[in-house]
């Protein structure tokens, strides 16, 4: 099972936590939303679904 | 279409929530629910109970049996509850006003009583939805609206004051150390008493700006490097710890549980004939 970073922006309030606490720079804010800009340094570590206020970012299973 | 977690325990309808940007509520908020989730309980048993405040509006998006009640009084509604109907699972979330101030009196009763109860205080150092007026667990010299000059109490220790009341199971835990925040509610949950747990929050939109805090990210990372675990602050010295914040299970002790005592009670007397 592979896992993949799904972001809901409708929920996404900007705060700037998983950004900041991201230990590989995956993700950054922009116009008060969050959005991937490194996927490919992902480790999948998911502390950025975990420390979401909003609930708007989360790893998802996807089957291959 | 959320994560899995939040669609089985959240009212997704009701999302995204009420609270500010960068306010710790919701992460504590969906600490509770993975701690439930993780403990495998049957959603019909659980039973959420919250009073009045910004963090007691947990019990209107947590998908479970819930109750929003009148303000203070959380933990006497979920005493009803629980003495009504012992299989159930009651957690109170509450905050530090509605728990330690206009509910003082109901928290240290049911710590008295050690029912089993699980009460989760959302700790977040002001009264935010009503502008920002000092709270039992402001710390002294900070800023509120009612304190402009500074506030001249001590603040509480809360899980210090449900242990001298009587609770079997305390602790504290963070909004930003959050797999040690569903560690420590799963053992409060499972424990059979009164389980106090005292979730740091972070209040960016009255408590940061009043007191200058410096934002959302600068007030995480305070939590992050000030709040130390119990067990590794054993092997500390103390001016290590001097202004550091303790977090994780304090106290944890098997009595006698308020439910069964009354059960035992009905039994004395003739049982339920």
């Amino acid at each position: 099972m592979e896992k993949k970073l799904v972001l809901n922006s409708k929920w996404c309030k900007g705060c700037g936590i998983c950004a900041e606490f991201c230990p590989k720079d995956v993700l950054a804010i922009d116009h008060e939303h969050c959005y991937v800009v490194n996927e490919k340094d992902c480790i999948k570590c998911g502390l950025c679904e975990l420390r979401c206020p909003d609930y708007a970012i989360w790893l998802e299973e996807e089957d291959k | 279409m959320p994560s899995k977690l939040i669609e089985s325990t959240m009212r997704t309808e009701n999302l995204p929530h009420i609270w500010c940007p960068g306010c710790g509520h919701g992460i504590l908020m969906r600490d509770v629910a993975q701690a439930i989730d993780n403990l495998g309980l049957d959603h019909d048993k659980v039973v959420i109970v919250s009073g009045i405040g910004c963090s007691s509006r947990a019990a209107g998006y947590m998908d479970f049996n819930t109750l929003h009640t009148t303000h203070g009084r959380a933990i006497a509604f979920a005493t009803g509850v629980k003495l009504a109907n012992p299989e159930l699972t009651v957690i109170v979330i509450t905050g530090d006003g509605d728990a330690a101030a206009i509910g003082g009196n109901h928290f240290i009763h049911a710590c008295r009583r050690n029912i089993d109860i699980t009460v989760v205080v959302f700790n977040n150092n002001i009264y935010g939805m009503t502008g920002g007026q000092y709270s039992p667990t402001t710390p002294t010299g900070e800023k509120g609206t009612t304190a402009p000059y500074g506030n001249i109490d001590y603040d509480f220790d809360l899980p210090e004051l449900a242990k001298a009341a009587g609770a079997t199971f305390t602790g504290r835990c963070t909004a930003y150390h959050v797999p040690q925040a569903i560690k420590l509610l799963e053992a409060a949950i499972q424990n059979k008493g009164l389980s106090m747990v005292e979730g740091l929050s972070v209040c960016p939109t009255y408590y940061g700006r009043k007191n200058k805090k410096g934002g959302v990210i600068k007030m995480y990372n305070w939590q992050k490097n000030n709040c130390i675990d119990v067990k590794k602050a054993e092997k500390m010295d103390p001016e290590e710890l001097e202004g550091k914040i303790l977090m994780g299970e304090f106290y944890h002790k098997e009595k006698p549980e308020y439910c069964e005592q009354y059960e035992a009670i009905i039994e004395k007397c003739g049982g339920n004939k």
